[in-house]
C-alpha cells in the first residue's frame, strides 16, 4: 500500500495494466471460480447453522422464560467473535507464526493484508478467512447449551471473548493452521476435535464450575417448544454440508464425498438414537430423533473427508446410541448440569467420531487410506481427541475460575427467568 | 338465580357450547385452567429424564341460569361432556344473589 504515496501515480499504473490486459486476465491467478463459489455458499451455509439453526434448537429446549437468553447469547456470539477475529483471531488460528508456527499463528492484524488479490489455495483469502470465521462463531456458541439459564450476560460476553482467544484460536492453529498435532498427521477433517471435543469439553467443566440450575434435578424443565428445537434440529442437517462439504476447501469429489457420508451419518445416527430410546424409554421422541441426528452430524465432522458410506453408516449407528447412554444416564449418574447436553452430545460425540475416522479412513472400509495402517492412525486420533480434551478443559477451568473471582459468573436468581433478568423483555406475549 | 361451573376435558367444550345453545343459553365464561383430581398427571420424558406433569389442562364453563332451567342446564353439560373415563371433570352448582346488566343498570332474571 505505501507504494504508491501519489494517487494518481497508482491510478495511472491500473489505467495502464488494464488496457494493456485482454478480458480474461480479470481473473485472478490461481483461482478457481468453482471452487470459490462453493467456499463462498459454504461459508453462508456454516454461519445459518448457529443463526437460526442452533439458537433454534437450544431456544426450544429451554424453558419459556429464558427463551430470549439463549438465543441473545448465540447471536451476540457471533457479533464478539467476529471483531476478535478480524483484529488478531486469523492472525492466530492461521497467520504464520514463524519459529513458533507449531503452536501459534500471527500477522494478519486487523486483516489489513487480506486484500480482494490475497489467494488462499485456489480461493481468494477473503473467502477462506470468512469460511473459517464461521467456525470460530459456531465452537462457542456451541458452549451456551451448557451454562443455559442461568449465567450472568456480561460473564458470558467475556468468556466467550477469552475462550476463543486462548483456546479455539491457538486449537485450530495445531489442527488446521499448520500447527504441531495436523503436522503429526492427526486426522480431523471439519472439526471433530478443533469444534466439537472442544466445545463439549468447556461445556462439561463451565457448567460445573457455574452449580447446577437452582432446583435441578427435583424440579421439572421441560422443553418450551420442541418445534423449534426441530426446526433448529433440521437447519443445521442442512447447514451441515456447508461445514463438512465445504472443508475440501474445494467444489469436487471430496467435498461431493463429504457431503454424502454427513447425509448418511446423520440419517443413521438419528434412527439409532430413537431405535435405542425407544426399546429403553418404551417411546421414541421428537427430541430423540432429532438429538441423534446431531450426534451422527457431529461425529462424521472429523471423518468427512476420508471414510465412505460404510463408515458413514457405523459411525452414524455408533455415535447415536453411545450419545443417548452419555446424555441420559451417565449425566443423570453424574449429576452435573449441562442444561442441553453439550458433553453428551458434542463432547462424546465428537470423541467418537474422532477415533473412528481412524478405523474407517482405511481403503479396508472404503476409505482414503491410511499412510500407517489403522493402529497407528488410532493412537494418533487418540493423541489429538486427549490434548484437545487437556487444553480445553485445563484452560476453560482457569478462565471461568478468574472470572467467578471477578466479575461473578451467575445471576443471583435464577427463578425469575434471564429474559426479564438481563434483557427486560420476554420472548412470548401470548 | 344459579351460578353453574363446570370443569371438562378441553376437547368437549365446542359439543357442550352447541348443546347449550341450543337449549337457550345466550352466554357463557369459559377459562383454561389447569388442575387434578382422581385422573392424577401424566410423566413427560426429554433425553430420558422424565418428569411427573401434576396439572393437567382443563377448560372450566361459568354459566349463570334461571332456578327452573339449572337442573337440564348441567344434565346437558353432564351427558355432553361424558367420555366415561376418568378425568371427564366436575359440575358445580351455587346460588347467586344478583345479577346486573352493565349496559342498561336493569336487574334480576331478565339480565340472563
Amino acid at each position: 500500500m505505501r507504494l504508491f504515496r501519489n494517487q494518481r501515480s497508482l491510478y495511472g499504473i491500473v489505467a495502464f495494466v488494464l488496457l494493456g490486459m485482454p478480458a480474461t486476465a480479470w481473473a485472478q491467478e490461481g483461482v478457481d471460480s468453482g471452487d470459490t463459489a462453493w467456499l463462498l455458499t459454504s461459508s453462508v451455509l456454516v454461519l445459518f447453522m448457529t443463526i437460526p439453526g442452533l439458537s433454534l434448537f437450544y431456544a426450544g429446549l429451554v424453558r419459556a422464560k429464558n427463551v430470549l437468553s439463549v438465543m441473545m447469547q448465540c447471536f451476540a456470539i457471533t457479533c464478539v467473535v467476529t471483531i476478535v477475529w478480524t483484529v488478531y483471531g486469523y492472525g492466530l488460528a492461521f497467520g504464520d507464526g514463524g519459529r513458533l508456527q507449531a503452536f501459534i499463528g500471527m500477522g494478519h492484524f486487523l486483516l489489513l493484508d487480506v486484500g480482494v488479490d490475497a489467494v488462499s489455495g485456489t480461493v481468494p483469502e477473503t473467502v477462506y478467512q470468512m469460511f473459517q470465521l464461521t467456525f470460530a462463531i459456531i465452537t462457542p456458541a456451541l458452549i451456551v447449551g451448557a451454562f443455559a439459564e442461568r449465567m450472568k450476560f456480561s460473564a458470558m460476553l467475556s468468556f466467550m471473548a477469552l475462550w476463543v482467544t486462548l483456546v479455539y484460536f491457538p486449537v485450530a492453529h495445531w489442527v488446521w493452521g499448520g500447527g504441531w498435532l495436523g503436522a503429526m498427521g492427526v486426522l480431523d477433517f471439519a472439526g471433530g476435535s478443533v469444534v466439537h471435543i472442544n466445545a463439549g469439553t468447556a461445556a462439561l467443566v463451565l457448567c460445573i464450575v457455574l452449580g447446577r440450575r437452582k432446583g435441578y434435578p427435583a424440579t421439572p424443565m421441560p422443553p418450551n417448544s420442541l418445534v423449534l428445537t426441530l426446526v433448529g434440529a433440521s437447519m443445521l442437517w442442512v447447514g451441515w454440508f456447508g461445514f463438512n462439504a465445504g472443508s475440501a476447501l474445494t467444489a469436487g469429489g471430496v467435498a461431493g464425498m463429504a457431503m454424502a457420508v454427513t447425509h448418511i451419518s446423520t440419517a443413521m445416527a438419528a434412527l439409532s438414537w430413537m431405535a435405542v430410546e425407544w426399546l429403553n424409554d418404551g417411546k421414541p421422541s421428537v427430541l430423540g430423533i432429532a438429538t441423534g441426528a446431531v450426534a451422527g452430524l457431529v461425529a462424521i465432522t472429523p471423518a468427512s473427508g476420508y471414510v465412505g458410506p460404510v463408515g458413514a453408516i457405523v459411525i452414524g449407528a455408533a455415535s447415536g446410541t453411545v450419545c443417548y447412554i452419555a446424555a441420559g444416564s451417565v449425566k443423570k449418574a453424574l449429576g452435573y448440569d449441562d442444561s442441553l447436553d453439550v458433553f453428551g452430545v458434542h463432547g462424546v460425540g465428537g470423541f467418537v467420531g474422532a477415533m473412528l475416522t481412524g478405523v474407517f479412513a482405511s481403503e479396508l472400509f472404503g476409505g482414503v487410506g491410511l499412510d500407517n495402517g489403522i493402529g497407528s492412525q488410532l493412537s494418533l486420533q487418540f493423541l489429538g481427541a486427549a490434548v484437545t480434551i487437556v487444553y480445553s478443559g485445563g484452560l476453560t477451568f482457569i478462565i471461568a475460575k478468574v472470572l467467578d473471582r471477578t466479575i461473578g459468573l451467575r445471576v443471583t436468581d435464577d427463578d425469575q427467568g434471564l429474559d426479564i433478568a438481563l434483557h427486560d423483555e420476554r420472548g412470548f406475549s401470548l | 338465580m344459579k351460578l353453574v361451573t363446570a370443569i371438562i376435558q378441553p376437547e368437549k367444550l365446542d359439543d357442550v357450547r352447541d348443546t347449550l345453545s341450543r337449549l337457550g343459553v345466550t352466554g357463557m365464561t369459559v377459562t383454561e385452567v389447569k388442575g387434578f383430581g382422581h385422573q392424577q398427571g401424566h410423566t413427560e420424558k426429554y433425553r430420558s429424564a422424565e418428569f411427573a406433569v401434576d396439572f393437567v389442562p382443563k377448560v372450566k364453563l361459568e354459566i349463570v341460569v334461571t332456578d327452573a332451567s339449572a337442573g337440564r342446564i348441567t344434565d346437558a353439560i353432564r351427558d355432553t361432556a361424558q367420555t366415561g373415563r376418568i378425568g371427564d371433570g366436575k359440575v358445580f352448582v351455587s346460588s347467586i344473589d344478583e345479577a346486573i346488566r352493565i349496559r342498561t343498570g336493569e336487574t334480576g332474571d331478565g339480565v340472563l
